[in-house]
């Protein structure tokens, strides 16, 4: 997947791959969003190229894009989730308007609830998005975003306006996501600390439990990126930086370095 | 020179928006229509609508129709008083509601119950990027939100017009038989008689004609909406207000039409 310039977006390019893992940090209006829906075809560039799983989409009309943007799932700031249905139809959603094989809501529950209980939120089906805490609507649209085990996610904020605690949960399920399903992952965010997590943490099956990516031992050490985590920030819909966190934590930059807690 | 060079970019710029607005609104039209002859169809979401705008307006249509009846029967009985052609006021009753109050009456309630109500509805989906998510999950927002909107109101808005023309008739005569003392055969007798093919066709061409208005223009102004819960608040109102001005003006050139074909 590459980017070319979009319009509040300029000479943006990069690619992502199964199991990689993309950061982009950036302050409000930096163009953060804006690359995200590029990126499936919400917004149509001006002029440059986006590629989705080999396709060039910036030429293909609404109806076309829909089979490709199946492969794709996105996780909107706030959810994104329809209020006027409940939980279960929010999160079945996505396979019961597949244009090719539609499914019954009957056929694909159980699937709706393994997505439920990957969020841990089984219990919530009959309820309705408003009855729902912000961080219990994010985590619906985790939910949603991955039921039909796309092989791209993307994640727009999914920890703005959230408690540190709640936000770590939040993270820890998007690192889950990425480790048992090896998808590729776009995450937008403004918290360093979310980037942090996603580099440096791993989702172990056996434990269930997140561990420290390196303590597996392979490299280890400075310089290693065993979660294949690239951090990218924009300013003014620029890529003003792009590399590992620990170039990113040794970049000189006062733009970026404000992404960038200091340690004392 | 440069002075009007000016003013020409200016008056330029001063017109752009509007063209743009309407060009907009013609391309979500056709989109609208065009979904009519495609799939997926979103039958729930009709019969949804249905309900919403045909019976939940049933109420205060029935109410509205059955007042204007009684008050255009009470000031045309006085006007008629003078020639002393009282008998003949179930015709002027029949006509003014089944040409033009009936039809008016009713989308201006639709207007303000069901435009406002599309415009908040889609105008909070877009700026909760529900919108956005429903395109993200491959359904064309158009074909799900606004193409059942738009067959819910052509259906309804004409039966509730006639609902509305019905009871008006009904409240003209409440007064007609209490108050002026005509007879029921006297009353309905001239109502019925007054009415031709023509009057009956305006009268049911109009509201199919508004409905389209007033369903695509509060969509439009839903859809693009922008500015979270303030945004949603301003295309309310403009929904609302461009919807009632719009059909005073289609009433108005319908009217012209038909009027012209005696």
């Amino acid at each position: 997947m590459s980017f070319d310039e979009i319009v509040a977006l300029d000479s943006v390019s990069f690619e992502l791959h199964a199991g990689d893992t993309r950061v982009v940090l950036g302050a409000a209006g930096s163009g953060k969003t804006t690359l995200l829906k590029a990126a499936i075809g919400l917004i149509r560039p001006d002029g440059g190229k986006i590629y989705l799983f080999g396709n060039e989409i910036t030429g293909l009309k609404e109806a076309q894009l829909f089979h490709i943007r199946s492969g794709v799932g996105v996780l909107f700031q706030e959810g994104g989730l329809f209020d006027s249905v409940t939980v279960e139809e929010n999160v079945a959603y996505p396979l019961l308007n597949r244009t090719e094989h539609p499914e019954t809501l009957q056929e694909v529950e159980p699937k709706v609830r393994e997505a439920l209980r990957f969020v841990e939120l089984e219990q919530t089906l009959e309820q309705y998005p408003s009855e729902l805490s912000g961080g219990m609507r994010r985590r619906v649209g985790i939910a949603r975003a991955v039921v039909s085990e796309p092989p791209l996610v993307l994640y727009d904020s999914p920890t703005a306006g959230l408690d540190p605690i709640t936000a770590n949960t939040i993270m820890a399920l998007i690192v889950k996501e990425r480790d048992s399903k090896n998808t590729a992952n776009l995450i937008v965010t403004q918290r360093y600390q979310d980037g942090q997590l996603m580099a440096n943490f791993r989702y172990n099956r056996s434990s269930g439990h997140l561990e420290p990516a390196s303590s597996n031992g392979a490299q280890g050490g400075n310089g290693s990126n065993p979660t294949r985590t690239i951090f990218m920030v924009m300013k003014d819909g620029r890529v003003v930086f792009e590399g590992t966190q620990h170039e990113l934590e040794a970049s000189q930059d006062d733009y970026v370095q404000k992404f960038v807690p200091k340690h004392s | 020179m440069l002075a009007s060079g000016n003013a020409g970019a200016l008056l330029l710029d001063f017109l752009k928006p509007p063209v743009a607005a309407i060009q907009d609104f013609y391309v979500l039209s056709g989109r609208a229509l065009r979904n009519l002859f495609r799939g997926p169809h979103y039958v729930e979401d009709i019969a949804i609508q249905m309900d919403i705008i045909g019976v939940g307006s049933l109420p205060i249509v029935i109410l509205i129709g059955f007042f204007s009846g009684f008050v255009i029967t009470m000031q045309m009985s006085r006007a008629l008083a003078q020639y002393g052609a009282t008998d003949q006021v179930g015709q002027i009753v029949a006509i003014t509601l089944v040409r033009e109050l009936g039809p008016v009456l009713t989308a201006l309630l639709v207007a303000g119950r069901n435009a406002s109500g599309i415009a908040s509805e889609l105008g909070s989906m877009k700026v909760t990027e529900q919108i956005d998510a429903m395109r993200a999950l491959g359904t064309d927002p158009i074909q799900k939100l606004v193409t059942p909107r738009m067959i819910a109101t052509c259906v309804m808005l004409p039966m509730l017009t006639i609902v509305a023309d019905f009871v008006g008739l009904i409240g003209g005569y409440v007064i007609a038989y209490f108050s002026i003392g005509l007879t029921t055969t006297q009353y309905w007798t001239s109502a019925y008689q007054a009415l031709a093919y023509n009057d009956i066709a305006q009268g049911l061409l109009k509201p199919f004609v508004f409905a389209f208005i007033i369903s695509l223009v509060g969509c439009f102004y839903g859809l693009r909406t922008t500015g979270g819960t303030q945004g949603v608040g301003l295309a309310t109102t403009k929904a609302v207000v461009a919807a009632s001005v719009w059909v005073f003006v289609i009433t108005s050139l319908i009217t012209r039409v038909f009027v012209n074909l005696h």
